[in-house]
């Protein structure tokens, strides 16, 4: 016997682990469970482990301390060598870790994998997403830079909404009065400490059930999960027409998990770290923080909803999400498994899917913000001053000084709060406008108090040159015909 | 037959460890819930909350709105930047002002003070605001957050020391509450800045 086999065998007398790990290794799974389909969950896993290692690497340098947690971030991007990959691989990691997890969540819907009776495994998985999606806010918050700094305030905000227990609940989430170096503390201890440990022990259970329930079967469509006869079912497949995990379904984990780790590092590379931003310093406000990639949807919404609406679907929508995910193996623990046959579940996916997908295309170029510098820097399209009077161009500059421009567009350039004005005067007629500029309404300011006499006759006859050539301003038909029988009027 | 009710010796010892460590846990849990909670605990009562002073009042020029910058009271060795704050002070004329926390009444973001339309934005979500904190437009539902304020000795002076957010007593005590905020878009500014001091006088806003 070779030296290494007698080594091996001296451990193995003592550990007594080589048994299990073969019987668990070998077990038989469903053939045709060896699938492309099937490596997400795995995948998840491997990212997983690429966190724990650069996260470890990371906290040899980063200091979790409002004074010094920035200055540490940019000696890791400037001064440590290879800092900055690292860091990069963490962050790129994250974002892939997120949506792999999701990824994971989908196809095991599809599949129906939640059903009797993995029943358990599905929400521990729940809970797995949600500290994955804390391990995410947390790490962002560590990236301890202006977005981290507002970002708090805007989870402080949300969270104060709580009726009576807000105000306690800000105190202890901040750690304090206020975002400071209790905050960033306490965050680190969530982000290193709780959810890892959490994780770690959520994830040996998920792949404890997942040995011991066996993998879910390839859901054919009209193979119905009974509760009484399912298990016996299961067996039979497994015996009938199963293979050994390993090698025959490992082979693609490995080649996926290789493929993904690849993938981050070729991410880091080429992209490199996230951040940090400017410094989290309160008193620079010329900042306009956005949330990392997976809350983005969540800002959009914000922007969105009614503001009757938000406090009730800030408070109640996360309840009630959690809620119908870790019923859904109640409400529907049998029946078909096979996406062919599940409509309402494919439907509900592309849904949710597209609904997350707008939000989050559409929060990456916020359309309802102002553009706080539009006024100042966007130029007044030439085609709209080319023969315009003296009283129309000085109407142009109230549009640019009053910072209509920050909310509306002219040309494509200017903000998208409200509506484009390039075509403003086919809309809206003279009194219209009046009206609209001094009292506002339809979600803008009203700008009565801010505007001479003076400066809206000019603002009002530089918006009504605003139209496409060719098309008449809109005018009112009933004051032409009220202004020539009082023959003031050709 | 009875020797299943029979407590054996060892059993019984067994019980008693049991209890014996029950008894630690929860002597435990006292110390450790009240460590967890120091930072609600500690600032009962508003103890977080004191007077700072933004600066002399010659800084500040009747009629307009400026950035300010106060230090919170309450301050940890590690807090930095952090403690540093700002705030838009608008001296109205005289002695009467008016002091708006920098965070959106909305989701916290900074506001930027605009003053040829005299309005604040946010960057966030695009809510708006007229030059007295009311709400003007966008999601929030209600006014700036403001700051109780005294003029002493010509200096201006604010109570401050916790985040303003929309559920902070402090927040819902001062500012524009919906009542005098722009709920109405044809009520004229005049009429909701008076709307808005008759609130603030009937809660007892200092202006001494």
């Amino acid at each position: 016997m070779s030296v290494i086999g007698q080594i091996g065998q001296w451990f193995d007398k003592r550990l007594q682990l080589a048994a299990p790990i073969r019987d668990a290794a070998e077990h038989p799974v469903p053939r045709n469970t060896a699938s492309w389909f099937y490596v997400f969950g795995s995948a998840a896993l491997t990212v997983f482990l690429l966190q724990l290692v650069t996260g470890i690497l990371l906290a040899l340098v980063y200091v979790p301390s409002a004074s010094e947690a920035w200055s540490s971030l940019q000696a890791l991007n400037h001064d440590v060598t290879l800092g900055w990959f690292i860091r990069a691989m963490h962050g790129w990691g994250s974002n892939f870790m997120v949506a792999i997890v999701l990824i994971h969540m989908v196809q095991v819907f599809l599949f129906g994998a939640y059903k009797f009776p993995r029943e358990l495994t599905w929400i521990v998985g729940v809970f797995l997403l949600l500290m994955t999606l804390g391990m995410a806010f947390s790490g962002q918050v560590l990236r301890f830079d202006q977005d981290a700094y507002w970002g708090l305030g805007i989870g402080a905000s949300i969270a104060s909404r709580v009726p009576i227990a807000g105000p306690i609940i800000v105190k202890l989430m901040l750690g304090g009065p206020i975002i400071a170096g209790a905050t960033l503390s306490r965050f680190f201890a969530l982000h290193v400490f709780v959810i890892p440990g959490m994780l770690i022990s959520f994830v040996c259970l998920h792949l404890l059930m997942v040995l011991k329930l066996g993998i879910n079967e390839w859901p054919m469509p009209g193979r119905i999960v009974k509760r009484a006869t399912y298990e016996k079912e299961y067996h039979q497949l497994t015996t009938k027409d199963g293979v050994p995990f390993v090698p025959y379904a490992v082979w693609k984990d490995l080649f996926f998990a290789a493929f993904i780790l690849l993938a981050v590092a070729v991410c880091a590379l080429y992209f490199g770290p996230f951040g940090p931003t400017g410094r989290p310093d309160p008193t620079i406000i010329q900042t306009a923080p956005k949330p990392d990639y997976f809350f983005l949807w969540l800002y959009g919404l914000l922007s969105y909803l009614p503001p009757s609406m938000e406090t009730p679907a800030l408070l109640i929508g996360p309840v009630v999400v959690i809620a119908f995910l870790v019923l859904l193996p109640f409400l529907s623990g049998e029946g078909e498994k096979s996406w062919r046959r599940r409509p309402i579940a494919v439907l509900t996916v592309l849904l949710i899917a597209i609904t997350l997908g707008t939000l989050t295309h559409l929060a990456g170029y916020t359309p309802w913000s102002p553009h706080m510098n539009a006024w100042s820097s966007d130029p007044v399209p030439e085609r709209f001053l080319h023969g315009a009077t003296a009283l129309q161009r000085q109407g142009a500059l109230v549009f640019q000084a009053k910072q209509c421009r920050n909310c509306h567009s002219l040309g494509e350039l200017g903000g998208q709060r409200g509506p484009t004005l390039d075509n403003v005067a086919v809309r809206l007629t003279q009194d219209q406008l009046i009206r609209q500029v001094i009292q506002g309404g339809g979600n803008m300011p009203a700008y009565g108090k801010n505007l001479s006499p003076a400066e809206t006759t000019a603002l009002v006859a530089f918006l009504e040159i605003l139209h496409p050539a060719g098309q008449a301003p809109a005018r009112d038909a009933a004051r032409d015909i009220v202004l020539r029988e009082s023959g003031t009027h050709p | 037959m009875s020797d299943e009710n029979k407590i054996s010796r060892r059993g019984l010892f067994m019980k008693l460890g049991v209890l014996l460590n029950g008894l630690v846990a929860t002597a435990l849990t006292i110390p450790i819930v009240g460590f967890l909670l120091s930072s609600i605990t500690r600032g009962r009562a508003n103890a977080y909350l004191s007077w700072v002073p933004l600066g002399p009042i010659k800084d500040f020029p009747e009629g307009e709105t400026r950035l300010a910058t106060f230090t919170n009271p309450y301050v940890t060795p590690t807090d930095g930047k952090t403690v540093d704050t700002a705030c838009w002070v608008r001296r109205v004329e005289g002695a009467q002002f008016q002091v708006f926390a920098i965070n959106c009444a909305h989701l916290g973001c900074p506001v930027r003070w605009f003053p040829q339309s005299g309005l604040f934005m946010c960057p966030c979500h695009g809510g708006a605001y007229y030059r007295d904190g009311s709400r003007a437009s966008g999601p929030p539902e209600r006014g700036l957050f403001e700051y109780p304020y005294r003029v002493h000795d010509g200096m201006v002076t604010i109570q401050a020391g916790e985040l303003p957010t929309p559920g902070s007593p402090t927040a819902s005590l001062f500012g524009n509450k919906p009542p005098c905020g722009a709920r109405n878009e044809f009520v004229s500014i005049e009429s909701k800045l008076s709307a808005c001091s008759k609130t603030n006088a009937l809660l007892g806003k200092t202006n001494t």
